[in-house]
C-alpha cells in the first residue's frame, strides 16, 4: 500500500479527509440514481396533488406520529396484496413530503384504506378505537375532533410544497381556502373541486367548526385511491 | 501506536489513580456533567419505554390525553435513549479520551466545552417537548422540526471543532484508535443530519416544514440516515468507548493493531451502503435493495472484527470477569454487539426480511443492540469513570454492580426473547392461509395474538430500569460516602 496507516494516524487532516471520502461513497453510488434513473417513479395515470384538505389532514397524520404504527406501504408479497390491494407503486408517494411507508404495523397498512370505509366508520372509529374494533391497541383521538383546524395559512402550505416540487398552480393556491371549506361541506357543490382533484373525498363538518378530525379523514379516504388500475398496463406498473 | 499503548496502559489501579498527580490539568468538570446527565437520560428513556410497553400491553394506559399517546411519546423513548442517553455518553466519553489519549486540555478551553453541553441538554429538552406538544417531521430519529435542527447543528459543529482542535494540538505523535472511531462518528453524524433534515419551512416563525424530498428517495434518504444513525452513533461511537475504556479497565493493551486498521476503513466504508435493507419489496428500486442487502451481509465481517478485537484485549486478563463486575458489563456487552451484527446481516436477507419486517421481530433487534450493546458497553464505562473523574477510590458496593449486571441481563434476555417469539409468530400469522385458500387471520387477531408477548417484554423493561437504578444509587453513594474517599488523601 502506497499509504500507509502509520501516516494517516500521524495526521488529523489526513485521517479526516479519507473518513470523509470513504463514507461518502456508498451515499452518494445508491442515492443519486434515484434522482436521475428515469424509471424510479413508473408513468401511471391519476396520482395528483392533495387538495387544501387532505394536505392539512396529513400534517395531522404527520404530527400525530401515525407512522410509528401504521405503515403505508404494500409490499409485493402474495398476503399483503389480498390482504391490503394491488402492492404500492413509486408514484402514489411522488407527492408526499415527507414520506409514511412507515417501519412498523402494530395496526394494519394504511396504503389503500380510502374507500374501504365509511366517513362515519372513521370518525367513530378515531374517537374510540375499542367501540368498533375491540381488541385494538389504539388509543382514542377524541381531542381531534374539539381541536379547531387552523387553516389560515393553507395557502402558504401550498406555497411551500411547490418549493419542493409538488405542481399545484397559481390558482389551485389562490382557491386553497375555498377549496378547503367547500370539501368540509357534503351538502357543497363539489365540481369545481372535483375537476381540480379527481377523488376527493367530502366530509361534513359543522359549518364554520372544521375540525382536526374532519381533515385527517377527507386525508385517510383519498389514500391509495387515485391510481386506476383497471387502466394501467402491467408495462406502466413494472417496477 | 505501540508506545502509546505501552504507556497510557501503563496507568495505575483505578484504587491509587490520586497516587500519581495529573501532569496536565484535564478538563474534567465537562465529563462529570456529561456523566450526571448520561444517568439521567438513561432513567428518563427506561421509564418512559416501561410505560410505553405497558400502553401496548394495557392501551387504557393512553387515558385519551394527547400527549400520553403512543404516536407522540414513542419519540421520547427512542430521542431520550439514542441521543439523550447515548448521546451524553458519547460527548462525555470523547471529551475524557481525547484528552488524555492526545496529552492536553481541550480545545477552545471550558467555554466551548460547556457551551456544547448545555446547547446538547438544550436540543434534547427542546426536542422531547416538541414532540409532546405535537410538533414531529415524523422522520424516525430525526423528529424534531427545523429551528431544533438547525440550533444541533450549531451545536455539533462546536463540537466537531473541540475534538478536531484537541487532535490538532496533541503532543502524542500518533492519533489513537479511540479517537479514529470518534472523528468517523462525528463526522458523519454531521453529513446525515444535514442531509437527511433538508427542507423549506413554510414560515418563519411557524414549526412546519416539508422535507426537500419526497417518495421513494425521501425514503432511501431517511434510511440512509436511519441505518448510519445505528452505524455512526450507536456504533462507531461506542466502538471508540471501547478501544479506550477496555483496555483500561483490563490493564492490557489492544488486541490487534492491525486488525483494528482492517475493521475500521471497511466498517465505516461498508456501513453507508446498508441503508435499503430497510425497505426491501417496496417501490424502491430493486438494484437499489439487492446492493443494500449485498452490503449488509458483507457488514458482518467489519463488525466482528471489532467484537473480536475487544473481546481478544481481554486474553490473559479473563481472571479479572471474576471480581470486576463492570468490566463484565463491557464483555457482555461487546457479545450482544457480535451478535446483533450477526443478526442484522441474516434479517437484511430479502426472504427473511419478508417476514421480520414490521414485526416484533425489529424491535427485538434493536434492543438486543440498544440494551445489550450500547446501555451494557456505557455501564461498563461508568463504573470504571465515576472514581476516576470524582477522584474516589473505589465504587461504593461491588455488590450492587452485580446485581444489577445480573437483573439487566435478566431483562435483556425476557425482551428479546419475547420479541423474537411476538415477531415470527405474527409474521407468520400474517403470511399463513386456511384449507380454502383465504388468509386465514384477521389483522387484529395477530395482534391479540401477541398480548401475554407483550406482558413478558415490559417485565423485561421493569428489570433493565430497575437495574439502572441500583446503579444510579450506587454512584451516589461512591460520590458522597466516606468509604469511598481516596486512601492517603
Amino acid at each position: 500500500m502506497f499509504l500507509k496507516q502509520e501516516t494517516i494516524e500521524k495526521s488529523a487532516v489526513l485521517l479526516i479527509a479519507l473518513t470523509l471520502v470513504t463514507v461518502a461513497v456508498g451515499g452518494a453510488v445508491e442515492i443519486i440514481p434515484l434522482f436521475t434513473v428515469e424509471t424510479t417513479i413508473e408513468r401511471v395515470h391519476g396520482v395528483r396533488p392533495y387538495t387544501p384538505l387532505e394536505q392539512m389532514g396529513r400534517n395531522i397524520y404527520v404530527r400525530e406520529g401515525c407512522y410509528l404504527c401504521h405503515s403505508q406501504q404494500i409490499r409485493a408479497l402474495r398476503d399483503e396484496v389480498e390482504r391490503y390491494g394491488h402492492y404500492s407503486l413509486a408514484a402514489e408517494s411522488m407527492y408526499d413530503h415527507p414520506f409514511q411507508w412507515g417501519s412498523e404495523r402494530k395496526g394494519p397498512d394504511l396504503a389503500r384504506i380510502g374507500g374501504k370505509y365509511s366517513n362515519d366508520w372513521h370518525y367513530a372509529h378515531l374517537k374510540n378505537p375499542p367501540s368498533l374494533v375491540p381488541e385494538t391497541l389504539m388509543p382514542s383521538y377524541q381531542f381531534l375532533a374539539e381541536h379547531k383546524l387552523d387553516y389560515s395559512r393553507v395557502a402558504d402550505h401550498l406555497s411551500t410544497l411547490r418549493i419542493v416540487g409538488v405542481p399545484y398552480t397559481d390558482e389551485d393556491i389562490a382557491v386553497a381556502v375555498q377549496d378547503l371549506e367547500t370539501q368540509a361541506n357534503a351538502e357543497a357543490d363539489q365540481t369545481a373541486l372535483l375537476k381540480r382533484y379527481p377523488k376527493a373525498v367530502a366530509v361534513n363538518a359543522k359549518p364554520g367548526q372544521i375540525t382536526e378530525l374532519d381533515a385527517l379523514v377527507a386525508y385517510l379516504q383519498v389514500l391509495g385511491t387515485m391510481v386506476d388500475f383497471a387502466d394501467a398496463s402491467q408495462e406502466q406498473l413494472k417496477q | 501506536m505501540a508506545d502509546i499503548a505501552a504507556d497510557d496502559f501503563a496507568i495505575l489501579p483505578v484504587g491509587r489513580i490520586n497516587a500519581r498527580p495529573l501532569a496536565i490539568d484535564y478538563n474534567e468538570a465537562i465529563v462529570r456533567k456529561s456523566v450526571i446527565a448520561c444517568v439521567f437520560w438513561g432513567l428518563v428513556a427506561f421509564t418512559v419505554g416501561v410505560y410505553l410497553a405497558l400502553e401496548l400491553t394495557f392501551p387504557v394506559l393512553n387515558f385519551g390525553l394527547e400527549f400520553l399517546n403512543f404516536g407522540r411519546l414513542r419519540p421520547v423513548h427512542t430521542s431520550a435513549a439514542i441521543f439523550a442517553f447515548g448521546g451524553s455518553a458519547l460527548i462525555g466519553s470523547a471529551f475524557h479520551v481525547v484528552q488524555r489519549t492526545c496529552r492536553t486540555r481541550l480545545f477552545g478551553d471550558t467555554a466551548l466545552a460547556d457551551f456544547v453541553f448545555w446547547g446538547y441538554q438544550f436540543f434534547i429538552v427542546m426536542a422531547a417537548l416538541s414532540y409532546v406538544m405535537g410538533f414531529s417531521k415524523s422522520r424516525e430519529y430525526a423528529e424534531p422540526e427545523w429551528h431544533i435542527d438547525l440550533w444541533l447543528t450549531i451545536v455539533w459543529v462546536a463540537f466537531a471543532v473541540i475534538f478536531i482542535g484537541t487532535l490538532l494540538k496533541r503532543t502524542e505523535p500518533h492519533i489513537y484508535v479511540a479517537n479514529w472511531f470518534y472523528v468517523a462518528f462525528i463526522l458523519t453524524i454531521a453529513i446525515l443530519h444535514i442531509g437527511n433534515n433538508l427542507g423549506v419551512p413554510v414560515s418563519f416563525f411557524g414549526a412546519k416544514s416539508y422535507s426537500l424530498f419526497s417518495g421513494p428517495q425521501d425514503a432511501l434518504i431517511q434510511w440512509w440516515y436511519g441505518h448510519n444513525a445505528v452505524g455512526f452513533f450507536l456504533t462507531a461511537g461506542f466502538l471508540g468507548m471501547m478501544y479506550y475504556f477496555i483496555p483500561k479497565a483490563a490493564n492490557r493493551p489492544v488486541y490487534s493493531y492491525r486488525l483494528s486498521v482492517v475493521h475500521f476503513w471497511s466498517l465505516i466504508f461498508i456501513y453507508v451502503w446498508a441503508g435499503p435493507h430497510h425497505l426491501h419489496y417496496t417501490a424502491l428500486p430493486d438494484w437499489t435493495q439487492t446492493l443494500g442487502m449485498a452490503f449488509s451481509i458483507m457488514l458482518w465481517m467489519p463488525s466482528w472484527g471489532g467484537m473480536i478485537n475487544g473481546l481478544m484485549t481481554l486474553s490473559g486478563a479473563w481472571d479479572k470477569l471474576r471480581t470486576d463486575p463492570g468490566l463484565r458489563f463491557s464483555v457482555t456487552a461487546v457479545a450482544f454487539y457480535g451478535m446483533s451484527t450477526f443478526e442484522g446481516p441474516v434479517m437484511s436477507v430479502r426472504e427473511v426480511n419478508a417476514l421480520s419486517h414490521y414485526t416484533d421481530w425489529t424491535i427485538g433487534h434493536v434492543h438486543s443492540g440498544a440494551l445489550g450493546w450500547v446501555a451494557f458497553i456505557v455501564f461498563g464505562m461508568l463504573y470504571y469513570l465515576v472514581p476516576v473523574i470524582w477522584h474516589r477510590s473505589k465504587i461504593y458496593s461491588v455488590r450492587l454492580i452485580s446485581w444489577h449486571y445480573w437483573i439487566a441481563t435478566l431483562g435483556i434476555v425476557l425482551y428479546i426473547t419475547s420479541m423474537w417469539v411476538a415477531g415470527i409468530m405474527q409474521g407468520l400469522m400474517w403470511r399463513s392461509y386456511d384449507a380454502h385458500g383465504f388468509l386465514q387471520y384477521s389483522f387484529v387477531e395477530t395482534v391479540q395474538a401477541l398480548h401475554p408477548l407483550f406482558l413478558i417484554r415490559t417485565l423485561g423493561g421493569v428489570c433493565f430500569l430497575f437495574g439502572a437504578i441500583l446503579m444510579a444509587y450506587n454512584f451516589w453513594m461512591t460520590v458522597h460516602d466516606k468509604s469511598t474517599e481516596p486512601t492517603g488523601a
